[in-house]
């Protein structure tokens, strides 16, 4: 089957490309790009004012599957990850049980093969049940296509276990990616530790906790050759460590949510928000306009969004007992081109860099580029489109988000999946 | 009339709703001295006391409150109730709110459990502490006996002993010593402060003795034993040695000085057991306080007038 887009703007940065074109795709592959082309059989579709980027990956989402399938499932998911439009993205596993075998990676592997909604790329546990005492089987999840291990939801408490997870890490080159959080210094916290937090009576979660994991992390890194990529990343002084360490050749990066670039502790009221409620916290609002700043610049490699999806009945409770975490993927392009790319704070080629091609590179999954010869994966958005985020946009199970009734600048329309629409014309397609 | 329609948060308050209810509380302060001590001010109401934290003292203040207005009163505690069973706070909420009541006093181990409450009921909510955020009732008890004794509050100088950071005492007393001109200074060590003591609108002291001799009142909170073992400090007898009031550093308090306590006291821990009604002390006071200014805050949430009171 052959699919002819016409007039599209396509941006890649990665082939320097950025021109209103043509694009064939047949079979699932990129056939040309170019000035009037045209085809013998399949569909043709004008896309004259949208513009086509390279298809988003996101490498930091929670899919529920197995196990918490009330909250979300490998389906729900994919369907918000294309109406997001993401063409890949990377499962966390913390999964129930545990993303800790070969046989649990190789299941989502093939759900979501089967569905062919989404790409979906299951990441490793680094330690058996998360619970940070015994190295899970690296080797076997690695050969069943888990690309990186993480423990995300938890730090890894012994150095020495996250000393010996990057030594093993090494024979398969695989991405360690750490949430970085120090139980002994977070204890129960619940929020940004600040004078808010006193005011709210709520426990803090300060800003150290994580940052003298990164440090650790980075020091763990450097000893080990390992690649370290530090996960949601919310603090400048957490940045600042992870650009000094690149400079001295240390193989790091990090990611950072949209919720963590622009959002912040002052919006946690007396009425203790509970969609405010995430790990880590929002942090002040100096870091958050520091992040701005450092994700703009590329000293923050990429953008997650961290979607953690919460059935109602257990995030809208009081705001110590809620879980933390929010959904994320219809809202991530949009938060972004609306705050950087409209106002020109950001390139598009910036943009697709840090959604598009910076993950993949990271977790060494294959690039997908708007050339021929490239996997079909592409997002064309309506970069004017002004619509208002509501809860029918919202294609997870889950509807914990804080966004609800913003208004945003520039929708994604189309997500096209191994040649094939998976999101056409602003609505689901499968 | 009060500027809030709920009592929940006395960073809410302003100074003109602090002396109404105090000078409510007076009035029922009168009545509490007659031989019969029930009046019918809220003849026809319905208050739900929702304890979902265990409390013997708040419970029984209130209680007799709400007896002594003739409300007419049902109590919920979670001790054998269906949030034993699991139940969840949003419909034992909406439960309780079915039965078209007027006020629901709610005590709970979370912050901002009342605000949260105020999602799934009409009625008025008073908030009779919320985890380590708010205890306004206590607070307007402690002005009472206060007030009582320097007839005034403006201007007077309060030292607030003990553990800062998890109290929800602390919550309430500091936005209204505050707003009412009272210089307060926490005094304790480090790890029982806010983490950002100083930024507040307070002075802060680990030195005890440096404070004792310039105070008005010194005001000593409880060392929580059921959470001993996670309390930063190293032992009780230490905590005593650093901070108790001995005899020694009762007799720095100046003559008209005064102690207070929200109680329970832990005898020989913050103050020693011979002190503990002292005359200095007014933590029987304080009690008898909470009756009156209970009284005050649901009769005038309710809709009473400050000056109302029948005869």
């Amino acid at each position: 089957m052959a699919l002819l887009i016409k007039n599209v703007r396509a941006i890649d940065p990665s082939c320097d490309l950025d021109e209103v074109v043509d694009i064939v795709i047949q079979d699932g592959i990129i056939k040309e790009v170019g000035q009037n082309l045209s085809i013998e059989k399949g569909v043709t579709e004008d896309y004259s004012g949208k513009i086509a980027l390279p298809g988003f990956f996101d490498m930091h989402v929670h899919f529920r599957d197995p196990g918490q399938e009330y909250k979300e499932d490998i389906k729900t998911g994919s369907q918000a990850a294309v109406a997001g439009g993401f063409t890949g993205v990377a499962t966390m596993p913390n999964t129930k049980p545990t993303t800790d075998t070969a046989e649990l990676v190789s299941y989502q592997y093939e759900k979501a093969k089967e569905l062919g909604i989404c790409k979906v790329y299951p990441l490793g546990a680094i330690t058996n049940g998360l619970k940070g005492e015994h190295l899970a089987e690296m080797g076997s999840m690695y050969n069943a296509g888990a690309l990186g291990f993480t423990d995300d939801g938890h730090g890894v408490q012994n150095g020495g276990m996250e000393r010996t997870a990057m030594e093993y890490s090494r024979q398969f080159d695989a991405l360690i990616i750490s949430h970085c959080e120090d139980e002994g210094i977070v204890g129960k916290g619940v929020m940004n530790e600040s004078p808010i937090s006193d005011h709210l009576g709520l426990t803090g979660w300060p800003t150290l906790g994580e940052e003298i994991q990164i440090e650790r992390d980075i020091e763990l890194a450097k000893i080990t050759g390992a690649r370290l990529h530090i996960a949601h990343i919310t603090t400048a002084k957490g940045v600042e460590m992870v650009k000094k360490a690149k400079a001295e050749g240390v193989q790091v990066s990090c990611e950072v949510c949209p919720h963590h670039l622009l959002l912040n502790e002052e919006l946690i009221d007396s009425k203790y928000p509970v969609n405010l409620k995430m790990n880590p916290p929002l942090r002040s609002k100096e870091d958050m306009l520091k992040l701005q700043e450092y994700f703009i610049k590329g000293d923050i490699d990429c953008l997650v969004t961290d979607h953690a999806p919460h059935a109602e009945h257990e995030k809208n409770i009081h705001f110590e007992d809620a879980p933390f975490g929010i959904i994320g993927l219809e809202t991530s392009f949009a938060l972004i081109h609306t705050n950087f790319v409209v106002n020109g704070k950001m390139s598009y080629q910036d943009l697709v860099e840090r959604m598009s091609i910076a993950p993949r590179r990271l977790l060494h999954t294959e690039p997908v580029q708007i050339k021929a010869g490239s996997k079909g994966d592409l997002t064309i958005i309506d970069p004017d489109k002004k619509w208002t985020f509501e809860n029918k946009d919202i294609y997870s199970k889950s509807k914990n988000t804080p966004f609800k009734g913003y208004e945003f600048i520039g929708k994604v329309s189309d997500t096209i999946v191994d040649g094939y629409h998976s999101y056409q014309d602003f609505k689901l397609a499968k | 009339m009060l500027s809030v329609k709920h009592l929940t948060d006395t960073n809410e308050l302003t100074k003109d709703d602090f002396y109404q209810i105090l000078d409510t509380a007076k009035a029922f302060e009168e009545i509490n001295s007659r031989p019969i001590k029930k009046v019918p001010a809220l003849k026809g109401k319905t208050i739900v006391n929702m304890f979902l934290e265990n409390s013997t003292r708040t419970r029984s203040s209130f209680e007799i409150a709400e007896k002594r207005l003739s409300a007419d009163t049902l109590n919920f505690s979670s001790s054998g109730s269906a949030v034993k069973k699991g139940e969840s706070f949003e419909d034992t909420a909406r439960t309780l709110s079915a039965y078209k009541i007027d006020m629901v006093v709610i005590r709970d181990s979370h912050a901002g459990a009342p605000e949260l409450l105020k999602n799934y009921t009409d009625a008025v909510i008073m908030n009779a502490g919320d985890g380590k955020h708010q205890h306004p009732t206590q607070t307007l008890l402690d002005l009472y006996a206060i007030r009582a004794h320097f007839g005034k509050l403006e201007g007077l100088n309060i030292a607030i002993v003990g553990d800062c950071s998890h109290s929800r005492v602390v919550g309430s007393l500091v936005p209204a010593f505050k707003t009412l001109g009272i210089k307060t200074t926490l005094v304790g060590p480090r790890t029982f402060m806010p983490k950002f003591v100083d930024q507040m609108d307070v002075n802060y002291t680990s030195n005890i003795e440096e404070v004792l001799p310039e105070v008005d009142v010194v005001y000593l909170l409880r060392i929580q034993l059921e959470r001993i073992d996670s309390t930063p400090i190293p032992s009780l007898e230490e905590y005593r040695d650093l901070y108790g009031i001995t005899q020694e550093r009762y007799d720095m308090l100046k003559e008209n000085a005064i102690v207070c306590h929200p109680g329970p006291v832990n005898r020989g821990v913050e103050i020693d057991s011979e002190l503990v009604y002292a005359p200095k002390s007014r933590i029987i006071d304080q009690v008898s306080a909470g009756l009156y200014v209970r009284m005050a805050s649901m009769y005038l949430l309710l809709g009473g007038e400050v000056n109302g009171i029948a005869d």
